[in-house]
């Protein structure tokens, strides 16, 4: 019941050393104090402390120094940085060096909390996995999730490492850009593969209804519910649920949400018996959830559980690199499907590809591919293949589409052509700034000549 | 064992009332009101806006050797100390003294919507919860506990409204066995 984790707090000043030590006792931990960076390694043996909570400026030696020294005592050592405002870039710096986090003074309890939870908790286990991470090497990445670029490597990496704990995971992206792949990729890499990944998408049912999908329901419990029902919690028991598109949450059912996540025990609906489920979270979202949070739409504390592990998934247009791989890899893909034969991409078809501003991401993509095999003849795609209105000329066709939209694209390429794509004459004629006019070409994916 | 309530600038007579109506139903001693005149001033913080809780309950020692029980100061005010932006509360743990603030425990500062009774309930748990760290408690891992900390008001929400038999047991070796005599009213 009691943590005995223990932990050292180095701060010159008086207030702060008592306040947290009185903080962390009544938290239940073993804590001592040091006023001093030099006071602190002298009580310093390997394995005395488990997390250090150090003040970035002190007299004498800095916390920066300080945790160099440290780490070449014990590299296990969490270290977690007290900085005050001004210090935040030189604290960004130590995270480069080791740190685990930092803290800005005041701090906030609840954040304190969560950062010295979850740091003793991902210790714990990076030790139980140090065995397991030997054996393996390469990521078992799922179908699609592919790439070459600096970012992709980075994301393979990220993968890599938090699929050997049961840390909580958010994905974070654009739409399309494969952050259920990610998800997968997670769960075939972790020790839960044996169980199986449940996908909820939080985002396309009603409140009462996911209720009774995370949940289940027993036999009786509304209208229609007549069998027992197991929700997708216990579905997930050994293995993991992915929740999509947990920025549509209602706050009612954030509230439980935070609640199983925390116990990992629920009741079904309608039911009072309680069922006790294993399960690794991970959750994605399109939507910036810091804005929901300031609109108060999303719960803070609902947003530190989940957010322990945050993966960024970068939209298409900003890992174009990828592009080319991508587009071979569905090629293939889809002529093994529709038993085609098409054997590469036209130069112009690729340079277009390669410079489209790809709103939908990878799946866009693979759209565009597989309508290209669809409705492709000979054995390369080419620039007419691409489900967009654009021809080698950069002429639009007009295809009879009266839509403002279309209008607008055929009516700003003419303007651009006629003058030459000089883009501050055409802005004016346009009565646009360059700007807009740069954003419309790239939404478009005009490009010259 | 003696409980002592003092309100400090405590201006909801009803709440307080409902408070005290409540707190008297769970223990077995005598729970009663009192007067501190502690400083209110000294400890107000004028570029936080708050008042600096370990420095009232310093000034509530000097104050309360007349008193054979736990101390317990109940303020509307928000509480930091300086290295936190804000607590709901400090007690000494194992000690006499205790402080609650009910600043933001209101429902209305989260939901725009007044609650009375989540209010009440909320005051009641953080009450016990600074009772239970003078009486030795630190913590609890169940959320069954009021003695779960928590980190934000909905986590008070959720964990229970009483001592878990574990923190009972602990409550018992440290000679508070008798304290109580129900869980509060629901
Ligand atoms: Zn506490
Ligand atoms: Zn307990």
């Amino acid at each position: 019941m009691k943590n005995k984790t223990r932990i050292l707090i180095v701060d010159d000043e008086k207030i702060v050393r008592e306040s947290l030590l009185h903080w962390f006792e009544e938290e239940g931990y073993e804590v001592d104090t040091a006023e001093d960076a030099e006071a602190a390694l002298r009580t310093i043996d390997k394995g005395k402390y488990e997390l250090m909570l150090v003040d970035m400026k002190m007299p004498g030696m800095s916390g920066l120094e300080l945790l160099d020294k440290v780490k070449e005592i014990d590299k296990d050592t969490i270290f977690i940085l007290i900085t005050a405002f001004a210090s935040v870039p030189t604290a960004i710096k130590a995270l480069k060096n080791g740190a685990y986090d930092y803290i800005t003074k005041p701090i906030d309890p609840d954040e304190l909390a969560h950062i010295v939870e979850k740091a003793i908790h991902q210790r714990a286990l990076r030790q139980e996995n140090e065995q397991l991470k030997d054996n393996i090497d390469e990521i078992i990445k799922p179908d699609n999730l592919i790439g070459e670029s600096r970012q992709m490597i980075k994301i393979f990496d990220l993968i890599n490492t938090v699929a050997q704990t049961d840390t909580t995971v958010m994905i974070r992206g654009e739409s399309g850009t494969g952050k259920e792949l990610v998800a997968k990729a997670i769960h075939i890499n972790s020790k839960r593969k044996y169980f199986p990944i449940v996908t909820v998408n939080c985002g396309a049912l009603a409140e009462t209804l996911l209720e009774s999908e995370l949940f289940g329901h027993e036999k009786g419990a509304f209208t229609g519910a007549h069998y027992k029902r197991k929700g997708k919690f216990e579905m997930a028991d050994g293995g993991t649920i992915f929740l999509d598109e947990i920025g549509t949450v209602s706050p009612k059912m954030q509230i439980e949400l935070l609640r199983v996540i925390e116990t990992k025990q629920f009741t079904r609906v309608g039911g009072n018996e309680n069922i006790k489920s294993d399960f690794r979270v991970i959750a994605a979202t399109n939507e910036p959830l810091e804005n929901l949070l300031k609109e108060g739409k999303f719960r803070e504390d609902l947003y530190y559980r989940l957010n322990v592990f945050t993966i960024f998934l970068p939209p298409l247009r900003e890992r174009r690199d990828d592009i080319p791989v991508l587009a071979y890899y569905f090629m293939n893909k889809f002529n093994g499907a529709m038993n085609k034969n098409i054997k590469n991409i036209s130069n112009e078809a690729m340079d277009f590809l390669v410079n489209y501003s790809w709103p939908g991401n990878v799946r866009e993509l693979e759209n565009a591919i597989e309508r290209a095999l669809v409705v492709g003849r000979g054995d390369s795609i080419k620039i007419e293949d691409l489900p967009f209105h654009v021809t080698p000329n950069n002429r639009i066709d007009d295809d009879g589409d009266k839509s403002l939209e279309s209008m607008e694209k055929r009516h700003i390429m003419n303007v651009l052509e006629m003058n030459n794509w000089n883009i501050s004459k055409s802005a004016e004629a346009l009565q646009i700034d360059r700007v807009t006019l740069y954003n419309k070409i790239n939404k478009y994916g005009f490009r010259k000549s | 064992m003696n409980f002592f309530i003092a309100p400090v600038e405590f201006s909801n007579v009803s709440v307080l009332h409902s408070i005290v109506k409540n707190i008297s139903g769970i223990f077995k001693d005598k729970v009663s009101v009192i007067s501190l005149p502690v400083n209110t001033a000294a400890a107000f913080s004028r570029d936080r806006g708050q008042y600096f809780s370990t420095q009232l309950i310093a000034d509530a020692i000097k104050l309360t050797s007349g008193y054979d029980g736990k101390v317990l100061m109940l303020v509307e005010f928000d509480l930091f100390v300086p290295v936190f932006t804000y607590v709901f509360g400090e007690a000494q743990l194992n000690g006499k003294h205790s402080i609650v603030s009910v600043c933001r425990l209101h429902e209305e500062f989260y939901s725009g919507k007044t609650n009375d009774k989540l209010f009440i309930d909320r005051t009641i748990k953080e009450i016990l919860h600074e009772l239970g760290h003078n009486m030795g408690l630190i913590h609890c891992r169940s959320w069954d506990c009021v003695m779960h900390s928590s980190q934000g008001v909905e986590e008070i929400d959720i964990k229970g409204q009483f001592y878990c038999p574990d923190c009972m047991e602990i409550l018992s070796n440290n000679g508070f066995k008798d304290s109580f005599v129900a869980l509060p009213a629901d």
